[in-house]
């Protein structure tokens, strides 16, 4: 599939990263690159083959994950808020939204 | 005791850092306290006054986790990784932070905000990564332990490379839980030693069912230092002779094969085997952990913890900023990379793809290990290359992992064992992969060709 520059654009969006335009132009020849390598998976005939679930070993699927239904210690707004950028009265202040 | 040998390791640390940059903090105060803490105490845990460093992208109440990266700078984790409470019960004293490639996203320790490591053999030349701090500071003798996280290779590669030893246990064998996510169903927490004895000492401390981590499973953790008896009697050591042909140095090659006639000579039995997929591993892992990556990322985006951009008067823009100014070039590159792959329209020719021939892989390794006990590989195509050579071609370094990606693409364990020089007096690393919990197996295996072949050389930059 080919990639064109306002593809890396749309994508820099979505990841909400503001690169500026020698990123843009670095990173999108790059990328085309890698994609092109990447694409020898079409090689692979893969009809009927279920993906994989993340690595996870037949022991680990039959762990039992559920606890007691008890409450727990939390960190507390404290110690939440202690490394945030701008906390204030006790939230975590942003500048506006709209 | 406990004091003199943490003493020994700090002062080593402060002395060598100009140098190799291995550490990003060295907590001398800290870890002198505890220490004496310990030493007061009476810890007779089988870790006690053991002095180890971390990689700094696992969680240390009270010391910094940058990862590598200035959008986490000078952040202060509120609580213990789980491997960090089970080590510190042991009676280990943390005694610094190593440096690492930026969110473990690196082959070369290249990619850290706070510059390369240097590979103590040779300071021109990268440690490997992504845990090179943790391998350069076991290397170099400044701690006999050190942990790192592999994710498709930073243990096993930058211990191959620094001529140590470095095992990535099963998925699911350590906690994850306070190790910063980078592609979750790929990380996994891994110990460097010097030997073979000492790994087999702290995954047994560290090991075992977390309930914060619900992919810890629950399979009991043998007593792994019993299972080093050096005897390979009837062991069966695969040998997938497809992978020991193009791009692999000539010295590293014969290397690994001189390992597998010592194998043969202690009595195992060399079958051969094929992963007929793994050739299509690294596209597989570039599809998969970008992917992860992509999402696990988004939560930097200064508003809870680390670096905000100034002078963006609005949300979006803040946001934006933050993560342009905070974030690295590969780390934005493999954003972008797995944002893509993720995006509507292209989910099912990438992700999905990538996910299905994950399972072939993985089918690849279930049927291998039906005909032996361990597959050995090289750990590296090649021994530890020049700092800046491969910089400007993320898919040339990439291809660093190729030996390595597999095992967390399939789940399996791997450890990495030095098996000698090359002729420029550069480590090289042989690797053996096997079945899902054999961990004490590996051991064993790596245990007995270590008493057969001991590693003795020590790099001309070293603590003694």
């Amino acid at each position: 599939m080919p990639i064109s520059q306002s593809d890396i654009e749309k994508v820099a969006q979505l990841a909400h990263l503001e690169l500026g335009k020698e990123e843009l132009k670095t990173f999108g020849a790059q990328i085309v690159e890698i994609v092109a390598y990447i694409e020898q998976l079409n090689e692979v005939d893969t009809a009927n083959i279920e993906p994989a679930i993340g690595g996870l070993t037949p022991e680990g699927e039959r762990t039992d994950t559920s606890r007691p239904d008890e409450a727990v210690g939390s960190l507390g707004q404290k110690t939440a808020l202690a490394e945030a950028p701008d906390p204030a009265e006790g939230h975590f202040r942003v500048p506006k939204v709209l | 005791m406990s004091r003199q040998t943490v003493q020994f390791s700090i002062t080593a640390a402060e002395r060598l850092n100009e140098t190799l940059n291995a550490f990003l903090q060295i907590d001398r105060e800290g870890a002198l306290r505890r220490a004496e803490e310990i030493e007061k105490s009476g810890n007779a845990g089988p870790l006690a006054g053991i002095p180890i460093a971390i990689k700094d992208n696992i969680c240390v109440k009270g010391m910094q986790a940058s990862c590598g990266s200035k959008i986490l700078g000078d952040y202060h984790p509120p609580y213990n990784a789980t491997v960090i409470e089970r080590l510190t019960k042991a009676g280990a004293v943390v005694i610094g932070k190593t440096n690492c490639d930026e969110f473990a996203m690196g082959s070369s320790n290249e990619n850290s905000a706070f510059g390369p490591v240097r590979n103590p053999w040779d300071t021109t030349r990268v440690s490997g990564g992504s845990s090179g701090g943790s391998a350069t500071a076991v290397a170099a003798g400044i701690v006999p332990i050190a942990l790192g996280s592999d994710t498709g290779g930073s243990v096993r590669q930058p211990a191959s490379l620094c001529g140590v030893v470095g095992l990535k246990p099963t998925y699911g064998r350590n906690s994850r839980y306070g190790l910063v996510a980078f592609a979750s169903s790929l990380d996994q927490v891994g110990v460097f030693a010097r030997e073979v004895e000492d790994v087999a000492r702290v995954l047994g401390v560290i090991a075992g069912r977390d309930p914060q981590d619900a992919t810890t499973a629950d399979v009991p953790v043998p007593d792994y230092t019993a299972s080093l008896t050096g005897d390979m009697r009837g062991a069966r050591i695969g040998f997938p002779r497809a992978l020991f042909g193009k791009g692999l140095d000539d010295e590293v090659k014969r290397s690994v094969e001189s390992v597998v006639d010592v194998y043969r000579d202690l009595g195992a039995e060399i079958v051969d085997v094929e992963l007929p997929n793994a050739g299509y591993a690294i596209a597989v892992y570039y599809i998969i952990a970008t992917a992860e990556a992509s999402s696990n990322l988004a939560r930097f985006d200064g508003v809870r913890y680390g670096f905000r951009a100034e002078d963006a008067p609005e949300l979006r823009q803040m946001y934006r900023k933050t993560r342009e100014e905070g974030f690295g070039p590969e780390v934005k590159r493999r954003i972008m990379l797995g944002t893509y792959v993720l995006s509507a329209g292209y989910y099912d020719a990438y992700y999905r793809k990538a996910q299905q021939v994950r399972t072939l892989i993985k089918n690849d390794f279930l049927k291998a290990f039906e005909r032996c006990d361990a597959i050995i590989t090289p750990t590296s195509p090649t021994p530890a290359f020049a700092i800046g050579e491969k910089t400007d071609d993320p898919l040339a370094m990439y291809l660093n992992d190729i030996y390595t990606v597999t095992a967390n693409l399939a789940g399996v364990p791997g450890i990495s064992v030095p098996c000698g020089l090359s002729s420029e007096r550069l480590p090289i690393g042989f690797q053996l992969l096997g079945p899902y919990w054999s961990e004490d197996q590996l051991l064993k295996f790596a245990h007995a060709y270590e008493q057969k072949q001991p590693f003795t050389e020590r790099p001309p930059i070293s603590a003694s």
